[in-house]
């Protein structure tokens, strides 16, 4: 993309250019995950109501009640904006920007379609795992900055949670890694072409299993129940943001519902195939870059489509979840990561790799061809690190 | 240092083209940046010793190493960005947790250094300094070597791409090294034995850990019974 920008300016405006690349990305991107907030803002109104045989909102206006986010918003920023006499005036502002900041600086490394992405790293797992790991601080400067002991104790527990949670999920992530042979999400997805049979959920039943372990540590570590210890409105009152109102909240509010995309979009690239569907009808149509640039742009349109929705899928479960479930006690949460997920990441890990010693070709998906790694890790293995 | 250099040849660039254009197309932004990154993280690390609440220090160190990290990032280095902040600004977030824990609402909250505490810091800082001071000199000639061996087109093609090799080097392949037949990399020229020994190392430090704390725990208990 930004070959073709600079393509269209003078040479010497390369800092133009560069710029301009960087607002568009930018743009898109928030666009994309501020759209989609707001979907889910009326989405978990709709997705609660029906758990609980209501209708949800209706009365607000539009087809569905989708009005119901704007009035939110509208409602959100009329709201005064209190600052306890307590608090840490300096970190107290800080703290929800730095909770959505890391939320949101994930997404430069996902890809959404085959080239969508804004940076294409070689270690973009590792990098969406670490600096979306950083929204923790947001949290716990929040719970400190309140002056609050229910603030405190939400914070407490946000800490101890996703410190611990982030080990099933890091380990949980290596295994597709493992299966793709590199840590670029955009390879990964692109291992796993094809049928849904490719799709590294259907690779061996390690694989599957993890699945289920990354979405129960996932939604652990975006504070969503059964996992919402650190705002536990039956015992902390709200927890963390107990103190917070108006614009803050809502920042808090949009960093939870971003964090929560996140990982579900890295869910549905790493074990659900990404933008390759369950039947591959845009190879059959060919609407691929080999055949026509204009026919690959519909064809990464599709896969963008593809992606989303699998990720909305996997945010309507999380939701689900939330309304199903009754919220457990805190030890009961630490004992569940420690004490089960550790222990099962670590067994399916070694049995992925032990299926991959054993059935090189794969059970399921293996009926024809060999397994190896994906061509473009292949080539870089032999050229020298070196990409086509 | 990579993105410095880039900057610098697009300067060339505009020179020897000799004409002038409006502001935004004449801002190297790679410079721009490196000095924002450099900058945040030089007045943040200041703020860590002059603040005296360790949660607003550990604050202020926890986004001093973030920009840092930024810098890595913008050197084309991302492994070392990421494992910066996963390794380094994590890190800094047990502190966090234990300056909330342990001090955070007592009245002693606020910390003060002492004199022979300052003179050691100076002693050390300067020390540091002289070394920064000593490789900075050095850098020149290492650009100027690195600019020969590699033209920095071929450079821009490796952008973000460069941890595969480093990868493989961890596994035991180099691929950089020479390779005698010609054709596939040889294995063993890497550095898995200095990888497992360090993994081997801290699994030792985490038992030793486990053990040490586990003693204290039954001498206590023991202690309990005795009363």
């Amino acid at each position: 993309m930004s070959d073709r920008i600079a393509s269209l300016l003078p040479e010497s405006w390369s800092g133009a250019a560069w710029a301009a690349t960087a607002l568009i990305h930018v743009a898109l991107v928030l666009c994309f995950v501020l759209i989609s907030v707001a979907f889910f803002v009326w989405l978990e109104r709709k997705v609660s109501a029906r758990i609980q045989d209501r209708l949800g909102p209706t009365r607000v206006g539009g087809r569905f009640g989708w009005l119901q986010s704007p009035a939110d918003g509208l409602k959100l920023l009329c709201k005064e904006d209190i600052i306890p006499a307590a608090a840490d005036r300096v970190l107290f502002r800080l703290a929800p920007y730095l909770c959505f900041c890391p939320a949101f600086a994930a997404f430069a490394a996902i890809p959404l379609a085959e080239g969508w992405v804004v940076l294409r790293l070689d270690i973009a797992a590792l990098f969406v795992l670490a600096v979306a790991g950083m929204e923790v601080f947001g949290v716990i400067l929040a719970g400190y900055a309140s002056g609050s002991k229910y603030s405190l104790f939400g914070a407490m527990r946000e800490a101890a949670q996703v410190v611990s949670y982030e080990a099933p999920l890091a380990l949980c992530l290596v295994i597709p890694v493992m299966l793709a042979g590199s840590m670029d999400l955009t390879t990964i997805a692109q291992a796993q072409a094809g049928w849904f049979t490719q799709w590294f959920l259907f690779h061996n039943p390690f694989s599957f299993a993890a699945f289920w372990v990354f979405i129960v540590c996932a939604t652990a570590n975006t504070n969503r129940a059964p996992f919402d210890l650190p705002e536990a409105e039956s015992e902390l009152v709200a927890g963390f943001m107990t103190e917070y109102s108006g614009f803050r909240w809502t920042v808090f509010f949009m960093a939870e519902y971003t964090s929560m995309l996140a990982v579900c979009l890295i869910a549905s690239i790493a074990f659900l195939g990404g933008w390759n569907g369950p039947i591959p009808w845009t190879g059959w149509l060919g609407l691929s870059h080999s055949v026509h640039p204009l026919l690959g742009f519909v064809g990464d349109c599709v896969g963008f489509v593809n992606v989303t929705a699998k990720a909305f899928g996997g945010v309507i479960f999380i939701m689900a979840l939330r309304w199903t479930l009754p919220r457990l006690r805190i030890d009961q949460v630490m004992a569940m990561c420690w004490k089960y997920c550790v222990p099962l990441a670590a067994v399916m890990l070694m049995g992925a790799t032990l299926w991959l010693y054993v059935f090189p070709g794969g059970v399921i998906r293996g009926v024809g061809g060999q397994w190896s790694p994906s061509p473009a890790v292949a080539t870089s293995w032999t050229n020298g690190g070196e990409r086509e | 240092m990579v993105a410095i250099t880039r900057g610098c040849d697009l300067v060339d660039q505009r020179r020897r083209a000799g004409v002038s254009f409006i502001m935004i197309a004449a801002v190297v932004w790679q410079n721009l940046l490196f000095w924002g990154f450099g900058l945040t993280a030089s007045a943040l690390a200041i703020g860590v010793v002059v603040s005296t609440n360790i949660v607003r220090m550990a604050v202020c160190l926890v986004m001093s190493l973030a920009a840092v990290a930024g810098l890595f990032f913008l050197a084309d280095a991302p492994f070392l960005g990421a494992i910066q902040i996963l390794v380094y600004v994590g890190g800094t977030m047990v502190l966090l947790v234990f300056g909330v824990m342990l001090t955070a609402r007592l009245p002693s909250s606020s910390m003060r250094t002492n004199a022979g505490q300052w003179v050691a810091a100076i002693i050390v800082g300067a020390a540091l300094l002289a070394v920064c001071w000593q490789a900075c000199r050095g850098l020149a000639a290492v650009c100027a070597r690195a600019d020969a061996k590699e033209h920095s087109a071929a450079r821009a093609d490796h952008a973000g791409r460069t941890t595969t090799e480093f990868g493989l080097a961890l596994l035991g392949v180099r691929t950089d090294a020479a390779r005698p037949n010609g054709g596939a990399p040889v294995a063993g020229q890497g550095y898995l034995l200095p990888f497992e020994l360090i993994s081997l190392h801290l699994l030792a430090a985490l038992v030793g850990a486990a053990y040490l704390a586990r003693s204290r725990w039954n001498s206590r208990q023991n202690d309990h019974k005795r009363d």
